[in-house]
């Protein structure tokens, strides 16, 4: 186990580590009043200067995000935090703030600080309903502690923190449909620019973090530049949360340096479910290139997924074994996302409508080799075409799918139907899974 | 979102790209797409939409673009991204990767499009069809199902929304939401579900709503009643002027085998840019009507009218006009050169001055303000005021184009408007407006509280001004004052017109005072007549009420100008030249049938003076302007006004020219003293919604289907006076009768009551025999 460094999941296992006694034990609440004593430019730059980068996918830097803020506007700023957390196979923010929320929210007081927001909000989608009791709980009890709400611990610092449910929208997990959504609005992507950092929420400027990155703050502070950049790679800084799911045989949130490969990961999780081998494996949730066992060794830091034509995106590690079919699968994320299509652009909202029917009938065993560079020649015409990034996502694991295993699809054709046994791939069917 | 603040006239920035290999030079802010136009290359596009905030939804319009070296990795919507100096873009005429972009949007937008073209209201003037040609591939790969839903659906008596049809290019709701204020209709869903629809009690009752059918770039939105009943190929369009108020729409009649068929908003950017209301684009059954007159009738010794010929009836309308007292009423409807036919008759052939165009109520301030204070506002000065001034005057009912030009100013640089006005109207609550709230008959007052006006401010004031005395010289002194630019807004189309053509009791043609002998001479030369009458005739109610023994009448409805008129007029010897059975026409003693206006050539003057000139659209042997009529009914009497053409009465008009003396000065007039109420006493206040009984709308019951409901607007303590809450029946009476309505409470004055003038139950002068500034009784009913 020596490969992780828990920082944020450090005390998940004390029973009552949601709970705010049970933080400020593990001293939290100690980060914000060393940061409200500091200027709020000084704590920009000390996120800056560690190399923080988005954990919601896209990894830009969080120190910059917030110093695109222009000060001195009279305007109103306003700090938003994306807990939609709605990607097939991501499933770190939700057990985050489930297990400690009040780390997200100490994250909050200091990012609003920094960008001279009085309000902030955090948005998490419904479906998690035990997770917003939580946090709902858990910012009760920072205003009941003076955390939160006029002249926080004495220093002159006002934030109220709104607590937003959003209906149940991946769509809504993109930044600036976020936004619309928050404001009340159908969540569907802005034109941009403006940037959010100019015109966001209520057209002021705004800062969307994720949980994950928002939470990272607080540690940072406490513990200091360099001992963050101590973790990770050279340009990918940090902790991280890992997940693994799927046929692992120990699944779950891994805290490690970013940089790790997913063969020490394997390692520390108890390996491939037992008696099967890795087949496929998404880095970094269903909307990033799949990878297959040649890509053990890969370092999972931002660099590194990239140049191996995936992305790392959420970290979420979705782990595939040789009794998975790659057409089904595919099939099952590709009906995520016409499912989830907001709609608003042409090739998203018709493109994954037609994806669907031509990976059921494929995986089905109908058509002809052909088919298959139609379907690529499709994700071609839908990939960079759309509006927002989800249909990129959606077009994604389509085409690495045939990169790396169009020899599948043609064993569905020859054969006429799928040559698998779906039930094979199930966790209940096989021996030794918990 | 945000909206882009470019001042008026500050200058321009020029900035020069690289498209296709060629040099452009536009402003800055100038979308790519734009910029391609002005070359000639035409980029597909659906959602964009020139005066439409972009949206960059549909991609169609996709692009390469590079900036200073630079390269975007993928192709860019040319709809959303403005020219930057140092762009070189690749269109899909440079370009494979745009041009295989582009042909993939098109594909996918195709798998779901039905392909029911044959049928469909918009095959053969299709963007998607056109583009699916110019811009697809030859043939869709696609063997899919393709979505369907339950069709039609009626999002409006008026608008039918086929949802399988649609690309969700959002161009109608975004039109709903930024040009006409009205945002009921929404996107609703999502995925390849994402549909158009209405708010479920609320449908889609816009005054515009009609311009979505216009501009959707696919056959989803149809007009209930053009649907199935043409195909475009067939159609032969006329560039026309509307005929339906003052604010001046250019417009296009769609004819078939001489029928209209439907009528579409025209283009020009310094009027209504591309749009009109509901009632231009859909109330002209008018025309076609059962009660049509198609033959000259002569009233018999038995009282009845019977068919006649022409030389006939032309016979005997001279014998009863012949050598005796006489007058003209024009109505203000007439077209320019009708109205000058009107005026030159009355002048040469009756020998008088007794004419009036004014069919509402009216008084000499009111001819006096017309004669003698200038207006100058244009579209153009409300595009750069920083306030208008509503005097009386309800823009989205009078004058919808009006109101559309202010609304763009207010969203786009949130200008101050303030209304006098009893009560804050929808629109006025859409403008945003500062209310000033005055009850009828206290205007004066009213207008003589505004202060902080510049010559940036635009004033504009309705026709209704004329129903308080003393509101006119109030106005007339605010604007000298001040220096503010007035604009004076009729209802009417006719209504410019008829006074630069001298039908008024006060002018001659060209704005000429008929008590200046200069002026006299000017007329009488051109005329090539000895003398002109020198004194000022009657207006409109004097010579109802005079002992006048002949009128002649031009589409004149009596019930506009007051309940005993019809009693009146019929003791006289009526020339009623009309397109319509009317209640004119009921006691004329001779009826000369005229051309409806997509029958005969003209022009209309707007609000502003500028005057639209249109070809009839329709040709039939009914041709017949009121002019020519006019100019052989003079020669029957002896004394020939020489305009056999509408040309030539254009043509006569306008070398003449305008007076370049001195305009009459305005006698002041004072205010009458305010009138009080109590206990269950109110002052009347009404004005006319856009859609309602006038008679040029009769026949189009979708188009009615979405009027507004007749209401009776009291205020909150009248309410708890009377014990009724909000929709409770309210009983509106005079001695004269009285009107019952569902009441909605607003922000009305406490002494007034609010009724539509010429509603469905609220037929102000037929029901209570006047229409404001008066007291009545409010009770429960």
């Amino acid at each position: 186990m020596s490969k992780l460094t828990p920082v944020l999941s450090a005390y998940w296992d004390q029973a009552d580590s949601f709970t705010i006694a049970g933080y400020k034990r593990n001293g939290g609440y100690t980060a914000v009043e060393k940061a409200l004593a500091m200027q709020p430019d000084e704590v920009i730059q000390l996120v800056k200067d560690s190399g923080l980068r988005g954990r919601g996918g896209a990894g830009f830097p969080t120190g910059n995000k917030w110093g695109f803020i222009p000060q001195g506007d009279n305007k109103e700023h306003y700090f938003v935090v994306n807990a939609d957390e709605s990607e097939p196979g991501t499933c770190k923010d939700t057990p985050l703030m489930m297990a400690n929320p009040h780390v997200l929210i100490e994250g909050v007081i200091i990012g609003s600080y920094a960008i001279r927001a009085n309000y902030a909000f955090i948005y998490i989608r419904g479906e998690v309903t035990h997770v917003v009791r939580r946090v709902q709980q858990a910012i009760e009890d920072a205003y009941k502690a003076g955390l939160l709400g006029k002249n926080i611990l004495g220093k002159g610092f006002d934030l109220e923190l709104v607590l937003h449910v959003g209906a149940g929208a991946y769509i809504c997990g993109e930044e600036t449909a976020l936004l619309d959504s928050l404001e009340g609005f159908r969540g569907q992507p802005r034109l941009r620019p403006p940037f959010p950092a100019i015109a966001g929420l209520y057209a002021k400027p705004t800062v969307v973090n994720n949980v994950e990155s928002v939470a990272s703050v607080p540690a940072i502070v406490n513990n200091g530049v360099e001992w963050f950049t101590s973790m990770g790679t050279e340009k990918s800084k940090g902790f991280t949360l890992y997940s693994l799911s799927g046929h692992v045989n120990n699944p779950g949130q891994f805290e490690a340096p970013l940089g790790i490969t997913l063969r020490q990961l394997l390692e520390i999780s108890g390996g491939v479910r037992s008696g099967h081998k890795l087949k496929f494996w998404t880095p970094g949730g269903s909307s990033t290139p799949m990878f297959t066992d040649a890509h053990l060794d890969v370092p999972l830091d931002y660099e590194g997924v990239s140049k191996a034509g995936s992305m790392l995106g959420t970290k979420a590690l979705q782990i595939f074994d040789e009794t998975t079919c790659v057409v089904r699968a595919v099939l099952r994320w590709t009906e995520f996302y016409k499912h989830e299509s907001c709609g608003k652009c042409t090739p998203c909202r018709e493109g994954t409508w037609w994806l669907v029917q031509v990976l059921k009938d494929l995986e089905s065993g109908k058509g002809t080799e052909a088919d298959l560079d139609k379907l690529l020649d499709l994700c071609d015409n839908i990939m960079g075409r759309s509006f927002c990034a989800l249909a990129d996502g959606a077009a994604s694991p389509i085409i690495s799918s045939l990169q790396y295993f169009r020899q599948e699809y043609l064993d569905h054709l020859s054969a006429g139907t799928c040559p698998f046994d779906p039930a094979a791939a199930t966790l209940f069917e096989s021996v030794g899974v918990r | 979102m945000s909206i882009q603040e470019l001042g008026t006239e500050q200058k321009v920035e020029m900035i020069t790209c690289v498209i296709d290999g060629f040099e452009v030079t536009v402003p800055k802010g100038t979308l790519v797409i734009r910029a391609a136009e002005k070359l000639g290359i035409q980029i597909p596009r659906f959602c964009d939409h020139p005066l439409l905030e972009p949206a960059g939804a549909c991609r169609q319009c996709l692009v390469d673009i590079e900036i200073n070296g630079r390269a975007f990795p993928k192709p860019q919507a040319s709809c959303t991204i403005p020219v930057e100096t140092g762009m070189i873009v690749k269109t899909q005429l440079t370009s494979p990767v745009a041009d295989k972009a582009q042909k993939g949007v098109m594909e996918l937008l195709l798998i779901n499009h039905p392909l029911d073209c044959p049928v469909c209201d918009k095959g053969g003037e299709c963007p998607l069809q056109n583009q699916a040609m110019s811009n697809g591939r030859g043939e869709s790969r696609f063997e899919g199902v393709k979505r369907t839903f339950e069709k039609p659906v009626a999002i409006s008596s008026q608008v039918l929304l086929d949802r399988e049809r649609c690309v969700l290019c959002a161009r109608c709701t975004r039109f709903s939401e930024q040009i006409a204020g009205d945002p009921f209709i929404t996107l609703n869903e999502r995925g390849a579900l994402q549909q158009v629809g209405i708010y479920e009690d609320e449908p889609f009752n816009s005054y515009y709503s009609g311009n979505t059918v216009q501009i959707c770039p696919v056959g989803a939105l149809t007009g209930t009643s053009y649907r199935f009943r043409a195909r475009p190929f067939d159609l032969v369009s006329t560039e026309s002027a509307c005929e339906h108020c003052a604010s001046g729409c250019a417009m296009r009649t769609d004819v078939r085998r001489g029928k209209t068929l439907r009528r579409l908003a025209g283009e020009d950017a310094s009027v209504n840019e591309e749009w009109n209301c509901d009632k231009g684009r859909w109330a002209f059954k008018y025309e076609v009507a059962k009660n049509r007159i198609s033959t000259p009738l002569i009233r018999d010794a038995n009282g009845q009218l019977q068919e006649a010929s022409w030389p006939e009836a032309l016979a005997a309308a001279a014998a009863g006009l012949k050598g005796v007292r006489a007058g003209v009423l024009v109505g203000g409807r007439a077209t320019v050169e009708d109205a000058y036919g009107y005026s030159k008759f009355a002048r040469v052939t009756l020998g008088s001055n007794n004419i009036d165009f004014r069919a509402r109520l009216h008084t000499s301030e009111e001819a006096d303000f017309l004669a003698s204070v200038p207006t100058s506002v244009t579209y153009t000065d409300i595009d750069k005021a920083d306030h208008v001034v509503l005097i009386n005057f309800e823009p989205e009912d009078e004058s919808p184009i009006v109101f559309l030009r202010i609304y763009k100013q207010v969203h786009k640089r949130s200008i101050k408007v303030s209304s006098i006005a009893a009560f804050t109207s929808r629109g006025s609550e859409k403008l945003n407006a500062n209310l000033i709230k005055t009850a009828t008959g206290d205007e004066v007052s009213a207008i003589n509280s505004i202060t902080g006006l510049t010559g940036k401010s635009v004033v504009l004031v309705g026709e209704r001004a004329a129903e308080t005395p003393g509101a006119l010289s109030a106005v007339a002194k605010l604007i000298s004052s001040s220096g503010a630019k007035l604009g004076w807004i009729p209802r009417r189309s006719g209504e410019m017109g008829a006074i630069s053509a001298g039908a008024l009791p006060n002018l001659l043609p060209g704005n000429r005072p008929v008590s200046d002998a200069a002026a006299r001479v000017d007329i009488s030369t051109a005329w090539a007549v000895d003398s002109l009458p020198t004194t000022p005739g009657m207006d409109t109610q004097e010579m109802i009420n005079s002992d006048l023994q002949a009128l002649v009448i031009g589409g004149v409805d009596p019930m506009d100008i007051s309940a005993d008129a019809k009693v009146k007029l019929a003791k006289k010897f009526i020339v009623s030249l009309e397109i319509r059975q009317s209640d004119i026409t009921e006691h004329a003693s001779v009826v000369l049938p005229v051309a409806a206006v997509v029958e005969k050539s003209g022009s209309f003057m707007d609000w502003q003076g500028k005057v639209r000139k249109f070809e009839a659209a329709v040709e039939q042997s009914l041709n017949r302007s009121d002019v020519r009529i006019l100019s052989i009914l003079a020669d029957e009497i002896g004394k020939p006004i020489n305009l056999p053409t509408v040309k030539a009465a254009r043509a006569e008009m306008e070398s003449l020219g305008a007076w370049d003396g001195a305009r009459s000065t305005m006698k002041s007039v004072t205010a009458s003293a305010n009138t009080s109420v109590s206990g269950d006493e109110a002052i009347l206040t009404s004005w006319r919604n856009l859609l309602d009984k006038g008679s040029l709308q009769d026949g189009e019951e979708n188009l009615a289907g979405t009027a507004r409901a007749s209401v009776a607007v009291i205020s909150k303590s009248r309410a708890s006076f009377l014990s009724v809450k909000e929709n409770d029946l309210v009983r509106v009476s005079n001695n004269y009768g009285a009107v019952t309505l569902p009441c909605v409470i607003g922000d009305i004055d406490d002494s007034s009551v609010w009724l539509p003038r010429n509603s469905s139950n609220s037929q102000l002068i037929r029901n209570l025999g006047v229409v404001g500034n008066s007291i009545v009784k409010v009770a429960k009913a």
